[in-house]
């Protein structure tokens, strides 16, 4: 066997020959490397979790309802439309572009369900397609004007966001909203499906179950091959600790209304995004893009491609977020997809770790970003404060978590860890 | 002066060259960067190419790889007339680049950087085999890398520049172009990548190879050619004198690097005799 012969000759693996280099093998290293990491600036999900138990108690020591199963079953419903934005504004930030029409994107996407589905009385799957078909023909222009024209991102899509509003207040026409039936099936997802108990826990099983799985086995290949991998003792902690934290989240949704299909939906396409931002080729070249443009060019990368598709998943998934949100409301208004819809869908990707200055983000940022937008928006409304101190507030928290961004990013930079 | 007049393989072959440039200029509005310039290589050939700061190597490498096109002139490539479009274009006909201006991902961790827009197996990254290339490329490079798994930015300046040379080693290309391969490397990285030079040179395929370092030139060159202020300004063989050399880069005979000579000759001279 030659494998064997070659781990007799080198004790230790191929990549762990070099003893400049600390590891972290064991759960003290382990713990002291976390330290290290988060003192040079690599902060991760670290501020979001600080962020989310400082609002928890906040808000529950204001008002005892804000931690009730019920309104957390409420705020997961109202997460997942503006959540479904910001995965694509993840994609966007990926390449280091921007998109600020994702907003009226969605409430455009939203008015034309209305009108096609109850105005024309158009099948309700064929009114969706057709919002999603044209989301994606809004990025699809916005790449054309970036990729041959030059024109940046902030410019052309700072227009659409007049252009689509314009357009969405064209075909509300003067009644200003179409309300959509009650009890259709969109509505139905958008406000009362939710998982039946039996289904959410052995979702939360699956989840935990698969990752292990996945991480047994490339540690199983790592070890063939002669590299390093983690012990199985880690992934079995590691395995039971998610799985525990799981079924609790749904044990105690289960207790109000349960676990939201809408909300499935939305972990469902974070969990797809992530892998396709990490584990495929186009996921590699959105990265390298946002991180050193000419060096992707000169790896051969076809770049303008992985501006397109970056646009154009944005503007995608800005549709159907503006279709999620009119299930929610039961109607397409003129409002939709106005106010706060944009800044939120943003500040969620940027406080959930997605850098603002490309190459750096993940697709959980999203989903971590807007609960916390949510859970301050949700609080303040349960103090019955009006609409101005939210908008302060909101405000006020982007701006500190850009700051922690460009703060970290310089100490990253100085750190070299980029 | 021991110029070679014409193209000819000095070990006297009659085989075609891998790649043939003929009357390439380029124009960055009104300067001229480049002008008239011919150039071939061929198979199991170290081309080193030689100049003052602003000659146009560098830009000559670019157009080579794809990153600028040409006003004028035309590119062979293994015979055939080929349009560099691109540098996708490049990579696609075997010419692998190692750019003098690192051309790596700070925020991709080296396997990253090294696999960049060649991963295996596309809609599910296969970590493990690249990690095993990775570490096979880098050794036979004798690089001392850490770690691969960490970004590119906290590499020192010549664990980038192992880097990007291993990065051009791994789709076996036909043609080379180092940029300064030896600028920012140690006695012993510098000594390694001249090594692989001529193991590169061994295994048939075509180096150009950009350098002010006339010792690294003369180790592995087997033609210099010469250009100052974007025109040829003569081929040599690496044995031909630094004088030749030197009145080739700076165009003449009377030169700041002569002056230089004479002037220490001058000081030295007293003391010699007592």
């Amino acid at each position: 066997m030659t494998g064997d012969t070659q781990r007799v000759l080198t004790a230790r693996p191929l990549d762990r020959s070099d003893e400049r280099v600390k590891h972290t093998d064991t759960f003290g290293n382990m713990f002291s490397a976390f330290v290290d990491r988060v003192r040079s600036g690599d902060l991760g999900s670290l501020p979001v979790v600080v962020g989310l138990v400082v609002i928890c108690t906040a808000f529950e020591s204001l008002n005892p309802v804000f931690l009730a199963p019920n309104n957390l079953v409420n705020l997961l419903f109202d997460c997942s439309t503006v959540g479904v934005i910001s995965l694509g504004i993840v994609c966007i930030l990926m390449v280091g572009e921007i998109d600020l029409s994702v907003g009226s994107v969605s409430g455009f996407a939203s008015a034309l369900v209305g009108v096609l589905w109850v105005g024309q009385d158009w099948p309700v799957v064929v009114a969706i397609a057709t919002a999603l078909v044209l989301g994606a023909a809004i990025g699809a222009l916005y790449a054309f004007l970036f990729n041959r024209l030059g024109m940046p991102s902030f410019v052309s899509t700072l227009a659409g966001l007049l252009g689509w509003l314009g357009l969405q207040l064209y075909l509300l026409g003067s009644s200003g909203s179409i309300n959509l039936p009650y009890g259709s099936p969109l509505v139905d997802f958008g406000q009362m499906l939710v998982m039946p108990p039996i289904v959410s826990y052995m979702l939360a099983a699956v989840a935990s179950l698969v990752m292990f799985v996945t991480g047994y086995r490339t540690a199983a290949r790592r070890r063939q091959a002669g590299l390093s991998a983690s012990s199985l003792g880690r992934m079995v902690l590691q395995a039971l600790l998610v799985t525990i934290v799981l079924e609790f989240i749904v044990y105690y949704l289960n207790l109000g209304r349960g676990v939201p299909w809408m909300f499935g939906l939305f972990v469902g396409l974070c969990v797809v995004m992530n892998y396709a931002l990490t584990r495929t080729k186009w996921g590699r070249s959105m990265s390298a893009v946002g991180g050193n443009r000419e060096a992707a060019r000169r790896a051969g990368i076809n770049v303008r491609r992985v501006y397109a598709t970056a646009f154009m998943l944005c503007s995608t998934l800005a549709a159907a977020g503006g279709i999620l949100a009119a299930a929610r409301l039961a109607s397409s208004s003129q409002q939709a997809g106005t106010g706060d819809v944009n800044l939120n869908a943003i500040a969620a990707a940027v406080i959930g770790g997605t850098s603002l200055f490309g190459g750096r983000g993940s697709a959980y940022s999203a989903l971590l970003g807007i609960i916390v937008i949510q859970s301050i928006a949700s609080g303040l409304t349960l103090l019955d404060l009006s609409s101005s101190l939210r908008y302060m507030i909101t405000g006020a928290v982007l701006a500190i978590a850009v700051i922690v961004d460009s703060l970290a990013r310089r100490s990253r930079l100085s750190h070299g860890r980029a | 002066m021991t110029m070679i007049s014409d193209v000819d393989h000095p070990q006297g072959g009659v085989r075609k060259p891998v790649l043939s440039l003929r009357g390439i200029s380029k124009h960055f509005g009104a300067v001229s960067a480049l002008t008239n310039v011919d150039l071939d290589v061929h198979a199991g050939e170290v081309v080193a190419l030689v100049g003052d700061n602003g000659a146009g190597k560098s830009t000559l490498v670019k157009i080579l790889a794809g990153v600028h096109q040409p006003t004028s002139g035309t590119i062979a490539f293994d015979g055939e007339q080929v349009v560099l479009s691109d540098p996708a274009a490049a990579l696609a006909l075997g010419i692998a680049t190692v750019f003098q201006d690192l051309a790596l991902c700070e925020n991709l961790d080296v396997v990253a950087n090294i696999f960049l827009g060649r991963e295996l197996n596309p809609m599910r990254l296969d970590e493990v085999s690249m990690e095993l290339r990775a570490w096979t490329l880098l050794n036979e490079l004798s690089a001392r890398i850490p770690s691969v798994r960490e970004p590119v930015a906290s590499l020192s300046g010549g664990q980038r520049q192992t880097v990007a040379i291993a990065r051009s080693l791994l789709t076996e290309p036909k043609l080379i172009l180092l940029d300064e391969p030896t600028a920012a490397l140690g006695v012993a990285q510098t000594a390694e990548v001249l090594d692989l030079v001529e193991r590169v040179r061994a295994r048939g395929l075509g180096v150009i190879m950009i350098s002010h370092n006339m010792e690294d030139v003369r180790a592995v060159a087997d033609r210099i050619v010469v250009l100052r202020l974007g025109r040829n300004n003569g081929e040599f063989e690496p044995d031909a004198s630094n004088q030749d050399l030197v009145t080739a880069i700076t165009g003449a005979d009377e030169n700041s690097v002569s002056r230089r000579a004479s002037r220490r000759r001058a000081h030295q001279s007293p003391e010699q005799r007592r």
